[in-house]
């Protein structure tokens, strides 16, 4: 229960006075620009437009200053930026497979069209402090090579494999309304594209842990990495007075097919399963993660059973949003004076009954609270 | 459902064209576009349709890549819309939210729908497309040489 009380607007005030002094650190120490953010700090950028779930890296980088680095917060930013916006209406959906790939790897298939493209990545470094960097040096320049004749053609893995029917198709497109958690609150059952809504913009860490225990045994699904890529799509939208679709720019965006083991039935033969991520800029963990918890979600309608927290679609949707734990959990320091008054009043009155039974019996009474 | 020969380009050819130089103007810089105007000799003036506004767009994605769409997250987008006095009317919409780049693309775009004007704005614009096209070779050199050429180690019981 909240009260309304009055004070402390002054403290107020001067705690965001602080703030901002805090926030900028020493003055001695240059201030740090939103476009230094958005070049430098790339992808924690990313992650905060994929948490937020609205790509503008300006903005995110924008956030992340305001925020002093603080993730759920600068989602708390954006997200609250965006409900200020009106909608033009939705895009074309992506053309993945077009993808201006600047990483493509597959864990599961050496020789592909377009091949095995590291990109850049942290894979296969040390993970030894660089004190050069440290010292300002800059880096050599990129090595360069002339691209080969399929570089420009990179077929997704799962179009390769699906021609031969090892694996199973993605569930065609029929036409239905797409749902949209942001405008319709999340009915149970929740369909797939959904959770895949829910699952893009929920928390990192989160999603990470669930698809860690898939891995550990609390729901596996046996997974293999068809395919990471990473790079630029085109964005297009349909406006009405146009009729045509008119190409809105490159959205940078990271997808992951994990393949996963078999399912057969009387009907249908053996066939790998799939599960799906995508999200923007390059949160190649998160769409790996994305992928591993969407197949385990898909338990129920693969007809395993539903018994780790991770194929829990009530558990996994409701909890993964970043912004809604950090609001449940935060408004606990919030006041909450008159809800602990009353709880005071009670312990004390439990006390009282306590000793009261203790004086007269002589000896402590079991379940003095009931 | 596409029938089994996709063809390479499903939209007319004037309306390819058009779609070429949007994407165009919305690569370019606020400069780089009332440069474009300038050298193709037009005018930055025109009325507004609709003033610049900046929304969000709902950014879809296909489950498996190729299946059903499903809602990934919005992108900021502006939007801007102009008429000329001579009533041709022109488009903008730019991922961002840089109301006077959209308002200047969208001033390009209704000047392209002049047959008279359009070869002066493809010519303007082909220095976009240059510098364009330079990047993503650029970047596509870079990216190709962290390709992975494999070799196989003979195994001496050939």
């Amino acid at each position: 229960m909240y009260v309304a009380a009055k004070g402390g607007e002054a403290a107020i005030d001067n705690a965001h006075r602080l703030l901002a002094e805090m926030r900028r650190g020493d003055p001695a120490v240059p201030d740090l620009s939103v476009a230094q953010i958005r070049e430098q700090m790339r992808l924690l950028v990313d992650r905060v437009m994929t948490e937020g779930s609205l790509h503008d890296p300006d903005l995110a980088a924008l956030a992340l200053k305001q925020a002093r680095g603080d993730v759920v917060e600068a989602v708390f930013l954006v997200r609250a930026y965006r409900t200020t916006l009106p909608r033009f209406g939705a895009s074309e959906p992506v053309e993945t497979g077009a993808m201006t790939v600047s990483r493509r790897v597959s864990a599961t298939f050496k020789d592909l069209p377009g091949g095995q493209v590291l990109g850049p990545t942290f894979d296969y470094t040390h993970r030894l402090i660089d004190f050069a960097l440290a010292a300002g040096e800059l880096p050599e320049p990129a090595a360069e090579t002339e691209p080969g004749p399929d570089a420009g053609h990179c077929p997704r893995v799962t179009d390769i494999l699906g021609e031969a029917g090892l694996l199973e198709p993605s569930p065609p497109e029929a036409g239905a309304p797409v749902g949209d958690l942001t405008r319709e609150p999340v009915d149970y059952p929740a369909d797939r594209a959904v959770r895949l809504q829910a699952l893009a913009r929920g928390d990192e860490g989160f999603v990470l842990a669930l698809g860690y225990s898939t891995q550990r045994g609390y729901g596996r699904t046996h997974p293999f990495v068809g395919e990471i890529r990473y790079g630029e799509v085109e964005l297009e939208m349909v406006p009405e007075e146009l009729g045509f679709p008119v190409p809105l720019g490159r959205v940078p965006m990271t997808e992951c097919q994990m393949l996963n083991q078999f399912r057969g039935s009387g009907a249908a033969p053996p066939q790998f399963t799939r599960g799906y991520g995508l999200v923007f800029g390059q949160c190649e963990r998160k769409a790996m993660a994305m992928a591993l918890v969407d197949r385990a979600l898909r338990a129920a309608e693969l007809g395993e059973a539903v018994s780790a927290p991770a194929q829990d679609q009530e558990f996994v949707l409701a909890h993964c949003d970043s912004l809604q734990a950090t609001g449940f959990v935060e408004h606990l320091k919030l006041p909450h004076y008159v809800d602990f008054q009353a709880e005071l009043e009670l312990v004390r009155r439990l006390r009282a009954a306590h000793e009261a039974a203790i004086s007269s019996a002589g000896e402590p009474v079991r379940e003095a609270a009931e | 459902m596409p029938s089994s020969e996709t063809p390479p380009e499903p939209f007319a050819p004037e309306v390819a064209a058009r779609r070429a130089a949007m994407a165009l103007a919305g690569s370019a810089t606020r400069a780089e576009l009332e440069d474009a105007l300038r050298r193709a000799g037009l005018p930055a003036e025109a009325e507004d349709l609709r003033a610049p506004e900046t929304g969000l767009v709902m950014a879809r994605g296909r489950i498996g890549g190729d299946g059903r769409a499903f809602n990934l997250g919005e992108a900021t987008v502006t939007r801007a819309a102009v008429r000329l006095p001579g009533g041709e009317t022109g488009f903008a919409y730019h991922l961002g939210r840089d109301r006077p780049r959209a308002r200047l693309a969208a001033i390009l775009d209704a000047h392209w729908q002049n047959p008279e004007r359009r070869a002066a704005i493809e010519a303007a614009l082909a220095a976009l497309a240059e510098r364009r096209q330079r990047e993503d070779e650029a970047r596509a050199r870079r990216v190709a040489a962290t390709r992975v050429s494999f070799f196989t180690l003979a195994r001496g019981d050939a």
